[in-house]
């Protein structure tokens, strides 16, 4: 009796992660496909949740049905009046409450769990933590993705070793956003008042079926282009991080443009975007000076601006007018016309900074 | 007395209406005004359903979606919900308890007209210069980096209009403890009045959070100072504290009279007492007292760290309990009952499994460790979806069909009603339930739009769809209103035939007077007692006598309207030079208006005896 109330269990269980997965998203975005410790933990949770709550609602419904169809009205009869049943009354307040302790117990430890970022405090005799850590500051609508202990600056496109923690500083510099890798992990706000903490962890296997390219959202109301403060993930091997970071590190200079046209650009660059972009990735400049992404790397990216195809006519209609493709930006307005000799060359010029061979 | 039947001119009565202190007559003030309101945000709905049909849509601009969900979210909970809960609250509360009006009755009339001008007045900001765009929740730093004046419009109507909601609240407290009816104690009220009780307190203990953080945001944008300014020493998570301290009793304020209604209308067409009686209202209790423990799971991915999160989190699963014990209740009234399907029976039946389906995903956004991925996701969005509009939404309906003939002496069409009814269900669950999945794939809430390639696109399609079904059931109800008050067939006292309460035992609609005698209560549902024992109607606690009614007064209307003046020279005086002046003006109003009130004696008017003899067909016969 015991084993096969056991085994109806397990079937339960089976079958709720069966829909669960049928129906689960894309992987590269989905809470449902879990690539990560943090994602998993959470899934976990709703599958345990999801099943107690579907035996919750099999009870009501098998009682609903009947009385539904079993005492419609068939004559004028006066029903006997019944004040209650406290033995009835007994169970379906004992009975919840046992379900809850069931669900509250997990749920308590998997919150201190997600929350421990022990490791982000320690330092080592560098000064530095043995961890990863990850700076991460929102702004209206780009992220900024700054890694102390490398001492790199990257914008729009966090890079990230897989099977790792990755301990993440979360503040923002204008109003209140909020950082969310759905497939990865749970999401933490980004305040103006102080940083959070918290950590994530990628798994390899699962980020090798998302093509190692995680999209990452804002997910608290930020102003008329919040739909549109998408950031992307990329999860690499240990190795390929730390040559990525090293490459990183190496540029000191601007990189010098190699063909004519990319030269022009970098004039055009140089006049008119320098201003608020920086080319190279040391984290000197005050946070205050930072006003947009840093480009050092943008010929690697996969998006331009987050939401755009990474081609050439993409970029060029961006910085035609940034306006139409996400409303309220920052960018807008400040740089004037642009010829499109100038949106040539500064493509050519753009499209060329990478830090990563291919 | 046969003037008071004559027919009057449409001057009359809208001068009538203006001036009523008759908790009736402020019902159906209510009914309008939350209707029409209800209306606008439903249409707002529309627009966004509309917008998010397809991926990368540009039915309206980014800018403007983020207006129209903010003023959907609004004018739904504060302007519609809350407005439309308070006409049967009016209506029906007094008629339950066996008074003749609420406590006091100017400040009934005072409530409404706060309510109403603040809601024009956040209405207002369409036309001057755009709604808020914050959402309803208005977070700091981005209600106070908003530029333009919809944040004030915002701070500014919600305050007049929560003022009124409060002073409606204290109201129904003092009628509800000292004018219930002899015989009526307090384990023997009905069940909706005991929620509007409960529902009252909590009204009394969230709304002056709400009026203090929006003090301090009118502050912040209006007189320059820096409460939510962090640069300035100020802090914007005690905005969210705010906010939340009023924002999740609010969501009880809503449901629960919701619960009451239901509560009403299973015993009503079961034939049945309600089961649990007693548990019922303990329930009532504990909900409304554990509401006040929970607002801080809004916040679970602000940062307030692990242990905040772990008892907010088994404090909000705790309220899963009594709702549970609410749940069974109401099927156990229905086992071995007799049950008929009425139009208002079948919303209280839809309502079990829909809210059911809601109340288990709230548990599952309790638990802070999984919250982090439903938060702020379209799986939230789905969630108090299923809630307010399975839960409260349907109550309203169930309720506009219910007392419709109490209020107006008129049936709606049980034909048309049902059509309504399953119109709504089917667009209800079609637009919601795959809303769920929708913030497990990854979907955000409050984008206004996306982009395609992330499997959202089939499934906002269906949600679109579904928003028409429930849009085509509001036209339909819409329709049978007119057809119903048009053909004006008149109903007697209890038209359902199986009342069970007072307000059954006298005419519908009630005289202006309520009771001629004021009844005498013998237990639980006092009407169906008296039925059953063989008799047609209550018995009298008092003899026939003089009855004390107060007068109709203007003041109401017009200490609202200074408000409404003064609120716009508060939001323009940084612009404007007649700002000020204006503010002042309207404060005049206001204040003289109320001084005027203050010095002026008003005794009321009494019936006499002999003119309460001469029409012995209305109120209670002996």
């Amino acid at each position: 009796m015991k084993r096969l109330a056991k085994w109806r269990l397990f079937s339960l269980f089976a079958m709720m992660a069966l829909i669960l997965s049928a129906c689960s998203g894309e992987p590269y975005l989905s809470t449902l496909k879990p690539a990560g410790e943090v994602a998993q933990t959470q899934f976990d949770l709703m599958v345990l949740s999801t099943v107690i709550m579907v035996g919750v609602i099999a009870v009501v419904t098998i009682i609903f049905f009947i009385v539904v169809f079993k005492f419609r009205r068939k004559d004028d009869r006066i029903p006997k009046q019944v004040e209650g049943s406290h033995k009835l009354e007994i169970i379906w307040t004992v009975i919840p409450i046992l379900l809850l302790l069931i669900l509250a117990v997990p749920t308590v430890s998997a919150t201190f769990k997600l929350a421990d970022v022990g490791p982000m405090e320690k330092k080592n005799e560098d000064g530095k933590t043995d961890a990863l850590v990850v700076n991460v500051r929102a702004n209206l609508y780009w992220w900024e993705f700054e890694y102390p202990n490398q001492e790199i600056i990257t914008g729009q496109e966090l890079v990230v070793p897989t099977d790792e923690k990755v301990y993440f500083n979360l503040i923002a510099s204008d109003v209140k956003h909020s950082f969310w890798i759905p497939a990865v992990g749970g999401k933490l706000d980004t305040n103006t008042d102080n940083v959070n903490k918290f950590w994530l962890k990628f798994d390899s296997e699962k980020a090798a079926d998302a093509d190692n390219l995680f999209y990452g959202k804002c997910a608290e109301l930020c102003g008329p282009s919040h739909a549109l403060m998408d950031f992307k993930v990329k999860a690499v091997p240990r190795d390929e991080f730390d040559q990525w970071a090293t490459a990183m590190a190496e540029v000191k200079e601007p990189k010098k443009a190699e063909t004519d046209l990319a030269q022009a650009g970098q004039e055009v660059f140089n006049n008119s975007c320098i201003g608020c972009h920086a080319v190279t990735p040391a984290n000197t400049a005050p946070e205050a000076a930072r006003l947009a992404p840093n480009l050092t790397n943008f010929g690697d990216r996969d998006r331009i601006a987050g939401v755009l195809d990474h081609t050439e006519d993409d970029l060029k209609d961006w910085l035609r007018d940034p306006e139409t493709f996400k409303p309220g930006n920052k960018m807008t307005g400040t740089y004037g016309e642009l010829s499109e000799e100038e949106l040539d060359a500064l493509t050519e010029y753009l499209m060329g900074l990478k830090v990563t061979e291919q | 007395m046969s003037t008071l039947a004559q027919k009057k001119g449409f001057g009359a009565v809208l001068w009538d209406y203006l001036t009523t202190v008759d908790h009736k007559k402020i019902a159906i003030l209510y009914l309008i005004a939350g209707g029409f309101f209800f209306l606008l945000g439903g249409l707002e709905a529309m627009f966004i359903r509309i917008q998010l049909a397809v991926p990368n849509n540009d039915f309206v601009s980014a800018g403007l979606y983020n207006e129209i969900l903010t003023m959907h979210g609004t004018t739904m909970i504060f302007l519609a919900a809350m407005p439309l809960i308070f006409a049967f609250m009016n209506a029906v509360m007094p008629l339950q308890i066996g008074a003749r009006d609420v406590a006091f009755p100017f400040l009934n009339s005072l409530g409404f007209w706060l309510f109403f001008f603040g809601g024009v007045f956040l209405n207002l900001s369409w036309f001057l210069g755009g709604a808020p765009d914050a959402g309803w929740t208005s977070y700091a730093s981005l209600s106070i980096a908003s530029e333009g004046h919809g944040i004030d419009f915002y701070a500014l109507g919600l305050q007049i209009s929560g003022a009124g909601t409060l002073i409606g609240g204290i109201n129904f407290l003092v009628t509800i403890i000292n004018m219930r009816a002899p015989g009526m104690t307090y384990m023997r009220m009905p069940l909706f009045t005991w929620t509007t009780f409960v529902t009252s307190a909590l009204i009394l203990f969230a709304f002056p959070a709400l009026t203090v953080g929006l003090f301090l945001l009118i502050f912040d944008r209006m007189f320059g100072s820096n409460f939510f300014d962090p640069a300035m020493g100020g802090n914007t998570i005690i905005w969210e504290h705010f906010f939340w301290i009023f924002g999740h009793p609010e969501v009880y304020i809503l449901v629960l009279p919701a619960f009451g209604i239901f509560s009403e209308i299973f015993a009503i067409f079961s034939r049945k007492r309600l089961f649990g009686y007693s548990s019922m209202v303990f329930a009532t209790v504990l909900i409304g007292f554990l509401g006040f423990m929970v607002w801080a799971h809004h916040m679970f991915t602000t940062g307030m760290g692990p242990i905040a999160n772990a008892i907010f989190a088994v404090a909000t699963m705790a309220i899963a309990v009594p709702t549970g014990i609410k749940i069974f209740n109401w099927l156990f009234t229905m086992w071995g009952g007799s049950i008929t399907f009425t139009t208002p029976m079948l919303w209280a039946i839809a309502f079990i499994p829909s809210f059911v389906a809601g109340g288990v995903t709230g548990v599952m956004l309790a638990s802070a460790a999984q919250d982090y991925q439903y938060h702020d996701s379209y799986f939230v969005v789905a969630h108090f979806h299923y809630v307010i509009v399975g839960g409260v939404v349907f109550a309203l309906f169930a309720g506009a069909h219910l007392y419709w003939p109490k209020m107006f002496g008129t049936m709606l069409s049980e034909f048309l009603g049902k059509i309504t009814f399953v119109l709504f269900f089917i667009g209800f669950h079609l637009t919601f339930f795959i809303q769920h999945f929708l913030g497990l794939w990854g979907m955000p809430r409050r984008i206004f739009t996306y982009l395609p390639g992330q499997g959202f696109d089939t499934s906002n399609m269906v949600s679109t769809v579904g928003a028409f079904f429930m849009a085509a059931a509001v036209i339909i109800l819409l329709i049978n209103v007119v057809i119903t008050s048009v053909k004006n067939e008149k109903v007697g006292n209890d038209p359902w035939g199986d009342g069970r309460t007072l307000e059954w035992a006298i005419p519908s609609p009630p005289p202006f007077y309520n009771f001629k005698q004021l009844p005498l209560v013998r237990g639980l549902d006092a009407y169906w007692l008296e039925k059953m024992e063989g008799k047609k109607g209550m018995s009298p606690a008092e003899p026939l006598g003089d009855i004390h009614m107060p007068n109709n007064s203007f003041v109401p209307f017009v200490i609202s309207f200074g408000l409404f003046v003064a609120a716009f020279g508060a939001m323009y005086h940084n612009e404007h030079s007649w700002g000020i002046p204006v503010l002042i003006v309207g404060m005049l109003i206001t204040l003289g208006s109320m001084f005027v009130r203050s010095v002026k004696d008003d005794h009321g008017y009494h019936i006499h005896k002999e003119d309460l003899e001469d029409n012995n067909d209305k109120g209670v016969k002996a």
